[in-house]
């Protein structure tokens, strides 16, 4: 292995005596702002397309130009998505990171770097390659942005060479990503092609890393999750939108404004089904979505922890008042600004308890694509039908990244609407709008615009007893509070169930929510191999159900897996099954970035080890 | 309900004044808020409003618990402590058929709602926006709110040494067509001006002083009653005709009165005082808005008028239906939308 700068006899890539196919991780290292995304999200889609389960991660800046980022992406033949520890490759194209970038390839490692570089990077424990960027750029006239924009393909041609993907199938991602450009597609293509010619001449593959066809894909779709998320509100029926702009939840709000030409709009007379106004601060787009929510609508709003903060005495309001709203919280780093382009689980306390006094709110957690797309029907029906703010806690690496994912279907459940009295109804039935007529704590409610006059009531933040009527006596408030924590209770039943996955003879569980999912099944696989069967469930909601009691009484013990410092589902969990609390250990972490294999195995291994001297 | 309905006691929707009316008041006796009250009860009866149409809106303060004191048949929400306008904000864009009545106060909407108010103007959602203004905070015990006048000394609250925001221009720079200011003492000229608000187009913000009887109610205050009483200014007399009248309208001599066409269609009627005022000049309301703070004067009356601006609602561009009142078919895309979709994903 050595620095291979001669140029060499045309050639297809050598094949390696003992190569490694479609199982490695890359990582593009660039400065965000020069539309390094597009050629990353080129290669992805086209290896998804070749068949092969692949998974990518933007690991970006807070900022909008000029700064390092790198874009990982994972090519696994068993279908693992987590984000791996190390990357044996490396495509450098940011000058400024490259002496640190190259630290982090393992021996046996590849490089792959500008050759316009002053300062070469050196190592010789790895495979070095390098291509002329500025060559290629110049050829195409381009200069300025437009320039930086199209060296990136210098890299997709390069990589195409080293991997041994198909040109045909980056031709077919730039159509993907350029939504059909043709014009755009084939300068792009010119320049891919270029490199990719250049690099056959003068590139001879040394290293093992190869790709080749598979049929694991066929059919699937990738998105990111708040894409998915916006497509999944849109048929669930939302209608009203209220909003702040906060990365890693902007694109969901983004997603919708798109979507609704095409979905929500009648082709005949223009007519919108849905409003979406943007907001003076997350504060106004929680009172927005409420008000809204108490006129009829199904509202909602998307945001990220900084907004969670200002939403605290709404939502508390929208608990103790009865209105429905879905809030999407696409979690980042806390607390306070924190790391806002990284990723995190820190915020299920805070939303769980949300508000000030007695109060709790539903908690749905996605793990997927598909979830995030089948829960925009969930959380308005929840809404709905609880009367009560529901939050779904997404997180940036759903919301922001690619997933692989089957095909959404239709929604089986219909949209729910709740007890909702219309103005016949209120003559029949009766109507006092805080008496818990059923027996599960949920009450009837009448809309504004309500033509019966017994229909009207006062919305309040204040104490009140069963007609809505201002009360300060003590048995009102008192059975009201008691009431709502009867609905928490139907609330349990209603939410989305745990998802659990056994092996045989496992004595050890695991308790996780969202997108942790992915390292801890590639880790529980690696744990059953050295002997550590375990069985996992996911939770897909707060409050929990019995099966989660019985799940953990099941066990010698059971380790909750969460991406913060203080282990806060870990704290939930014991406070709602104080019984079983010795039974829970918690397995907490968080760095900003997504949950490895590796680094779970360690932990758990350490978790085991310790276990053994006690 | 209260009243027997006869042939001469109901309005045209067969309501008596009494259907209007909302609980007793629990504000203390002579609170200035009372008697905005009591016009909103009077305003609802002479203009058949139908209750269901009115949504009743407030934030937190002796002012905001105002709306249970009127229009008992009408929804009503009473938010949190400068919330008002977002809360507002959102139901009147769900369901844009109804028309908002909002009674907020001083420190509800100058000092922790002054953000949301001026964003709301801006948007210019549909609603009477009324602040009851007594330049303190009324429910907790007297506090200076940031309508106080600079230099007032208070029994409780001491004295102030800040200068006064004021709602109506802060109205007029957020762009508001309609910008009011009234006495709680004025009967007859907040009914009026409330009547004229309620056919405004957008946001129409009314500024009523309206006295704290418990805080500031010293004879020197600028918003005590015996002030008010003596110093009110009003810059003309107002009759509001509403759309159905139109024949009945009084003849006057050229140069007498001023005529302002609302909206719906309606007229507000502003016969000259001693000076004759235009409001429908925007930099002359600042300009004399800017005196009469600087001379202390207690000018009253329709301060600033135009209804060019579109509401929100318009800017939205809703249709016939409220997003409320939508259903499954209008909200939910068919399946096949979906599948072809899935379809350009994973071809
Ligand atoms: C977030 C919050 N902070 C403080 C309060 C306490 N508070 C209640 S009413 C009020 C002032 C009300 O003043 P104003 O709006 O002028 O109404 P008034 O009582 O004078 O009619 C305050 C500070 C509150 N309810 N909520
Ligand atoms: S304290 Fe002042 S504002 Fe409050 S009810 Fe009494 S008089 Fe009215
Ligand atoms: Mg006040």
């Amino acid at each position: 292995m050595g620095v291979l700068l001669e140029p060499a006899p045309a050639a297809a890539p050598a094949v390696h005596p003992n190569p490694i196919v479609n199982d490695f991780s890359f990582v593009v290292a660039t400065e965000n702002g020069t539309g390094s995304q597009t050629a990353n999200l080129t290669i992805l889609r086209a290896l998804f397309k070749m068949g092969i389960p692949v998974n990518g991660k933007n690991i970006f800046p807070s900022n909008i130009q000029g700064l390092p980022t790198w874009y990982h992406i994972r090519v696994s033949k068993d279908g693992y998505v987590a984000r791996r520890h190390t990357s044996e490759l490396l495509i450098a194209f940011n000058e400024a990171t490259v002496a640190e970038d190259i630290k982090n390839v393992p021996a046996g490692g590849v490089c792959l770097f500008n050759a316009d570089w002053r300062n070469v990077p050196t190592r010789e424990d790895i495979t070095l390659y390098s291509i002329p960027v500025n060559m290629f750029v110049r050829e195409t006239g381009l200069k300025g942005k437009l320039g930086n924009y199209i060296a990136n393909m210098v890299y997709v041609g390069a990589v195409a060479h080293l991997f041994g993907i198909p040109l045909d199938y980056i031709e077919d991602a730039l159509r993907f990503n350029f939504g059909g450009r043709q014009k755009l597609v084939d300068s792009n293509m010119a320049v891919v092609r270029a490199a990719y010619d250049w690099s056959v001449a003068n590139i001879v593959k040394v290293d093992p890393y190869a790709v080749s066809r598979m049929n694991e894909t066929s059919g699937m779709i990738m998105m990111t999750g708040n894409e998915a998320a916006a497509l999944g509100a849109i048929f669930g029926g939302v209608n009203f939108v209220a909003w702040y702009p906060i990365t890693p939840s902007t694109s969901l709000v983004d997603a919708i404004n798109e979507y609704l030409p095409r979905f929500r709009t009648d082709k005949t007379t223009g007519e919108v089904t849905c409003a979406v106004i943007q907001a003076e601060d997350e504060l106004a787009a929680m009172g927005m979505i409420l008000g809204a929510g108490w006129a009829g609508t199904r509202s909602m709003t998307a945001t990220s922890g900084p907004g969670i903060s200002l939403m605290a005495e709404f939502t508390g309001m929208g608990y103790f008042a009865e209105i429905p709203a879905v809030v999407w919280n696409i979690q980042r780093v806390g607390p306070s600004t924190g790391l806002p382009t990284r990723t995190g689980q820190g915020d299920i306390i805070f939303t769980y308890y949300l508000g000030h006094g007695d109060s709790k709110n539903v908690i749905l957690f996605p793990s997927s694509i598909k979830e995030c797309f089948e829960f925009g029907t969930t959380s308005f029906n929840l809404a709905e039908m609880l009367q009560t703010p529901v939050f779904v806690l997404s997180d940036l690496d759903l919301g922001m990244n690619n997933w692989m994912s089957e095909p959404f279907t239709f929604p089986d459940e219909p949209l729910q609407r709740g007890k909702v009295l219309s103005a016949e109804e209120v003559n029949s039935k009766g109507f006092a709008r805080y008496k818990d007529v059923d027996g599960d704590g949920i009450t009837y409610r009448t809309l504004p615009g309500n033509e019966n006059p017994r229909s009207a009531w006062f919305a309040r933040g204040t104490g009140h007893n069963e007609k809505a009527g201002y009360s300060e006596r003590p048995e009102d408030w008192y059975n009201n509070m008691e009431r709502l924590a009867r609905k928490f209770d139907t609330a349990r039943k209603l939410v989305p169930g745990p998802v659990v996955q056994r092996m045989a003879g496992a004595k050890v569980g695991i308790i996780a929510v969202g997108t942790t999912e992915y390292a801890i099944e590639e880790a529980r696989d690696r744990l059953v191999a050295a002997n550590l069967p375990t069985n996992f469930m996911r939770l897909r909601a707060l409050p929990i159900n019995d099966e989660v009691s019985q799940f953990v009484a099941e066990h010698e013990y059971v380790y909750v897996v969460e991406l913060n410092r203080d282990g806060q589902l870990h704290s939930i969990l014991i406070t709602e099954m104080p019984h079983l609390a010795t039974k829970l250990r918690s397995i907490a972490y968080l760095d900003g970035m997504p949950l490895t294999a590796r680094w779970l195995v360690e932990a758990v291994e350490a978790a085991e080890a310790q276990q053994e001297v006690l | 309900m209260g009243q027997t309905r006869t042939r001469s006691n109901v309005n045209l929707v067969g309501l008596t004044k009494a259907d209007y009316n909302g609980n007793p008041t629990t504000l203390c006796q002579g609170c200035g808020h009372n008697s905005i009250a009591s016009q909103l009860i009077q305003v609802g009866f002479e203009l058949s409003l139908r209750p269901h149409e009115i949504i009743k809106m407030s934030g937190i303060g002796c002012s905001s618990k105002s709306p249970a004191y009127f229009l008992g048949q009408s929804h009503g929400f009473n938010s949190l402590h400068g919330r008002m306008p977002s809360i507002s904000t959102g139901a009147l864009i769900a369901n844009h058929h109804l028309r908002g009545i909002g009674v907020s106060g001083d420190g509800d909407t100058a000092s922790i709602g002054m953000g949301q108010f001026k964003h709301l103007v801006r948007r210019n959602v549909r609603m009477v926006y009324i602040v009851e203004n007594n330049g303190v905070y009324g429910l907790t015990k007297g506090q200076f709110s940031a309508t106080a006048e600079e230099g007032l000394k208070l029994k409780y609250a001491g004295k102030n040494d800040l200068p006064p925001i004021d709602i109506c221009m802060e109205a007029i720079l957020a762009g508001c067509g309609f910008v009011a200011r009234s006495f709680s003492g004025d009967a007859k000229q907040v009914r009026e001006l409330l009547k004229a608000a309620l056919s405004h187009r957008g946001t129409a913000v009314l500024d009523i002083i309206s006295p704290c009887v418990a805080f500031n109610n010293e004879d020197w205050s600028p918003k005590s009653y015996a002030y008010g009483k003596q110093n009110e200014l009003p810059l003309h007399e107002i009759g509001f005709v509403p759309k159905r009248d139109e024949i009945e309208i009084e003849e006057y001599a050229p140069g007498e009165m001023r005529q302002v066409e609302l909206h719906d269609g309606s007229l507000i009627q502003l016969r000259k005082l001693e000076s004759d005022y235009d409001p429908t000049d925007q930099m002359g309301a600042l300009h004399r808005l800017q005196w009469a703070e600087q001379k202390q004067e207690f000018i009253t009356g329709l301060i600033y008028y135009n209804p060019d601006r579109p509401s929100l609602a318009e800017v939205c561009n809703l249709g016939e239906t409220p997003l409320a009142q939508m259903q499954e078919d209008k909200l939910r895309p068919r399946p096949e939308a979906l599948a072809q979709y899935m379809q350009e994903l994973s071809g």
